[in-house]
């Protein structure tokens, strides 16, 4: 393999992790704050839809990206409305706006399927973006340092602030933080607002960044994966960055191996496609074997709160 | 000087019930000052209105003099109200400094909290490493997270919710010497206690509440533990009735060398218990939670099988290979610690909770099939002769109070007549009416010749009860000795003496 193919190959790696990274960013928090939102796949869609939207009727990338996530923000309020107003089952409420957020995409886009818009160029200047080598540095758009950044600010926000901390509490003791005084409701609500931006954003990576158009599902069970790696990740945000560059691996190994041709088709794509939930429940079966507080679950995850009084 | 706080008719309804009823009282600047009476009477809805969870529907609340409306515990802690939970409001998986910032209003940067909270621990004899994580400490250092957290805000008040239910008498020392000291500087104290002889050697005054009513405002050092008691639950105390005469029999239950496997980061199993009860003996197990009570329980009561037969034998017949039912066909009857959930199923009738225990000992199955008349009559009589407050057989086990559901789970296995009944906190929750009823049940359930194992957290409990006792400290059992030979002392240090001091938890076997 020379060295060309391997930086294409790295490229096409990113380029395939970061939608993953930005939804399970956005899901950590979530997940760290107590709430599992299911969802995550749904309000992908919705953000992938409103993104394409608005870049086909535009050519605005920035606005679009801004809308989609706003899209989501919207998309996840009805999950935040069920779960934490109605204290509904988190996990049917997930799967319901999954299927939702499907259904709704489908809707809005019919009669867009296959028409194309420009994809989201390069951040930097032309020079450096197409330099054979700087490209890995600096070839990408803005979505794939966006993601970069928002693991060091999401780390930085949970260990380093204040109200990360409060996050945190609430997720690990609602009524404990409740009885300090702490707004667990008011909590959960922006952490969910946050992770619906997040998978917003990310929904907006499919026709921004990966392919120029609108197809129904387009985001093909990324928003699953995005979820399984935050599990995968125990809930730390560089593991989060570590696991979603491997997925990316994985993923773009599958489309090679689809390709045909070189050493990966030896093993058929459907059996790379599978590998990161094999991976995801390794580590699962791993974690719970161990089955001590190093697990670092909220251990309020998925649980509602009922303030007895 | 003014009082530091004054309640004047203060009354809070819920659906159904009148939680205080026009209550009256003051505290005065540095007085202890000792809230009393029974579960349901009213004492944690009085303190959450103080603290501003809750606010009350009529009477006012006077800070200093002034009149003021508590609208949140932030709002009471402005004020100079801290409050130290029963249930502690801790992180487990964060450390002591995170959990102490949380509860801190006031943004102060991590590295002078830490100084300050160095001050305040080497300032009252409180130590704890800041960097730990809760996770890993035991009860008394977990309260003592609690204790500090609260006089960071330098409180003028501070309320403590039954604060020693979880201490070993050494801490309770401790905890006492902390709160005297708060006093003299000028602190008062609002102690949240059913248990008479703390407040006696503690509290300067004592509120006494009855079913949300003001009962009596007392010196507790004029009054007599007796007096009180009665005063809380509003009629004369029945004294433990023991036949005469009463002898000794056979050995009957014999435990030796029982251990279980050790089965998850916070279990503590037991290792090597050996004891003997006789017929009619009442054996009590003292000692802190989380020492390996649980463990000893399922051993017993068959929920964790040994592997060895003989280590668990009742009338020389060897259970130890035998499951819960199997040892229950042999008259060895257990009552866990948990009532709603592992002694009870929440969402069964009465009846069928009696179904559950009592089906092979009192043939409510017949070939295969529920005789549920029979569940009915048995389930009646429990109701009838343990006086449990129910609607009947049919209602839902979790629609009783814990109390009442007590009282029906003791009475369910008692009325079997087991010869071997292994009960863990038997009166934990339950008002005194009711445990004296208990613990009466308990003592003739031995006069006819039945061996009796008590494992309870509660030394008065014991002390009342048992004829022997033994202490269980990170899962193994101190020689058993007569009750009347025990000092309160000996006990104490049996339970692991102080902890903290020793890192006691932490030494567990792996």
């Amino acid at each position: 393999m020379n060295l060309d193919l391997l930086i294409a190959i790295f490229i096409t790696v990113v380029g395939a992790s970061t939608p993953i990274l930005i939804a399970a960013t956005g899901e950590l928090v979530v997940e760290k704050s107590g709430v599992l939102n299911l969802g995550v796949e749904g309000m992908m869609l919705v953000g992938a839809i409103t993104a394409f939207l608005v870049v086909f009727l535009t050519g605005q990338h920035y606005l679009a990206i801004v809308l989609a996530a706003g899209a989501g923000i919207a998309t996840s309020m009805i999950f935040g409305f069920l779960t934490l107003s109605l204290s509904a089952n988190q996990t049917a409420t997930g799967l319901a706006l999954t299927i939702f957020g499907t259904g709704f995409s489908a809707l809005a886009g019919q009669g867009y399927s296959a028409r194309p818009v420009t994809l989201l160029g390069p951040l930097f200047p032309a020079d450096l973006a197409t330099h054979p080598v700087l490209r890995i540095v600096f070839g990408y758009s803005a979505l794939v340092y966006f993601a970069l950044i928002m693991v060091v600010a999401v780390w930085w926000f949970l260990k380093k602030t204040r109200a990360g901390l409060i996050l945190r509490a609430v997720g690990e003791n609602d009524l404990s933080a409740h009885s300090i005084g702490y707004s667990v409701i008011g909590v959960r609500y922006a952490a969910v607002a946050f992770g619906g931006a997040m998978a917003g954003i990310a929904g907006a990576c499919f026709p921004l960044l990966l392919t120029p158009q609108w197809a129904e599902r387009m985001t093909a069970g990324r928003g699953w994966i995005a979820v399984a790696l935050v599990v995968f990740a125990s809930w730390r945000p560089f593991r989060l960055l570590a696991g979603a560059y491997l997925f990316g691996l994985v993923m773009t190994m599958e489309l090679y191996a689809k390709a045909g041709g070189g050493p990966l088709s030896a093993i058929p794509s459907e059996l790379w496609a599978a590998l990161p939930y094999l991976a995801t429940v390794v580590v699962l079966v791993l974690i719970s074997i161990r089955r001590d507080a190093s697990t670092n679950a909220p251990a309020c995850l998925g649980r509602p709160f009922l303030p007895s009084n | 000087m003014p009082l530091r706080l004054q309640l004047t008719g203060i009354t809070k309804r819920f659906p159904g019930v009148l939680a205080n009823d026009n209550v009256t009282f003051a505290v005065k600047p540095g007085e202890i000052h000792a809230l009393l009476g029974e579960n349901g009477a009213g004492k944690s809805t009085l303190v959450k209105m103080i603290y501003g969870i809750m606010q009350p529907d009529a009477g006012e609340i006077a800070w200093n003099g002034q009149p003021v409306v508590v609208s949140s515990p932030k709002a009471a802690r402005k004020l100079g109200i801290g409050m130290v939970f029963q249930h502690f409001s801790l992180f487990e998986a964060l450390t002591v400094l995170e959990n102490i910032a949380l509860g801190m209003d006031a943004k102060i940067p991590a590295r002078d909290l830490e100084a300050r909270i160095r001050q305040v621990m080497a300032q009252y004899g409180l130590l704890l490493d800041p960097h730990r994580t809760v996770a890993t400490l035991s009860v008394g250092e977990r309260q003592r997270i609690e204790i500090v957290r609260a006089l960071l805000l330098e409180p003028k008040l501070l309320i403590m919710d039954e604060p020693t239910s979880v201490l070993t008498p050494q801490e309770v020392e401790q905890l006492f010497d902390v709160l005297r000291r708060l006093a003299a500087q000028g602190c008062s104290i609002l102690y949240i206690s059913h248990k008479l002889h703390e407040i006696k050697a503690l509290c300067d005054t004592a509120t006494i509440l009855r079913g949300g009513r003001l009962v009596d405002t007392c010196d507790p050092k004029q009054e007599t533990s007796r007096s009180m008691a009665e005063k809380m639950i509003g009629a004369g105390l029945k004294d433990i009735v023991r036949p005469e005469g009463r002898s000794m029999g056979e050995p009957k239950l014999v435990v030796s060398r029982l251990s279980t496997a050790k089965t998850g980061h916070f279990d503590v199993p037991v290792n090597k218990v050996s004891f003997t009860v006789r017929a009619g003996e009442i054996f009590g197990i003292a000692g802190v939670a989380g020492n390996g009570q649980n463990a000893l329980l399922d051993a017993l009561s068959g929920e964790i099988r040994s592997d060895d037969a003989e280590s668990i034998t009742i009338d020389g017949f060897p259970l130890g290979l035998l499951d819960t039912t199997e040892r229950r066909k042999r008259g060895l009857c257990a009552v866990p610690e948990e009532r709603n959930g592992h002694a009870a199923v929440g969402e069964f009738s009465l009846s069928d909770n009696s179904v559950l225990t009592a089906r092979d000992r009192l043939g409510m199955v017949v070939m295969g099939l529920i005789n549920s008349g029979a569940a009915r009559t048995y389930t009646g009589k429990v109701i009838a002769e343990f006086a449990v407050k129910a609607l009947g057989p049919a209602s839902m086990a979790g629609s009783l109070s814990g109390g009442n559901l007590q009282k029906y789970i003791m009475g369910r296995e008692i009325l079997q007549k087991p010869s071997v009944l292994v009960v863990s906190q038997p009166t934990w929750g339950v008002d005194a009416g009711a445990a004296a009823a208990i613990h009466q049940a308990l003592v003739d359930l031995a006069a006819v010749g039945s061996a009796i194992v008590v494992i309870s957290q509660d030394l008065d409990e014991l002390r009342a009860l048992c004829d022997t006792l033994a202490v269980i400290n990170l899962g193994q059992l101190s020689p058993a000795k007569p009750n009347a030979e025990m000092s309160i002392e000996e006990i104490g240090l049996l339970m692991g003496g102080v902890h903290g001091a020793t890192e006691a938890h932490d030494a567990v076997p792996a």
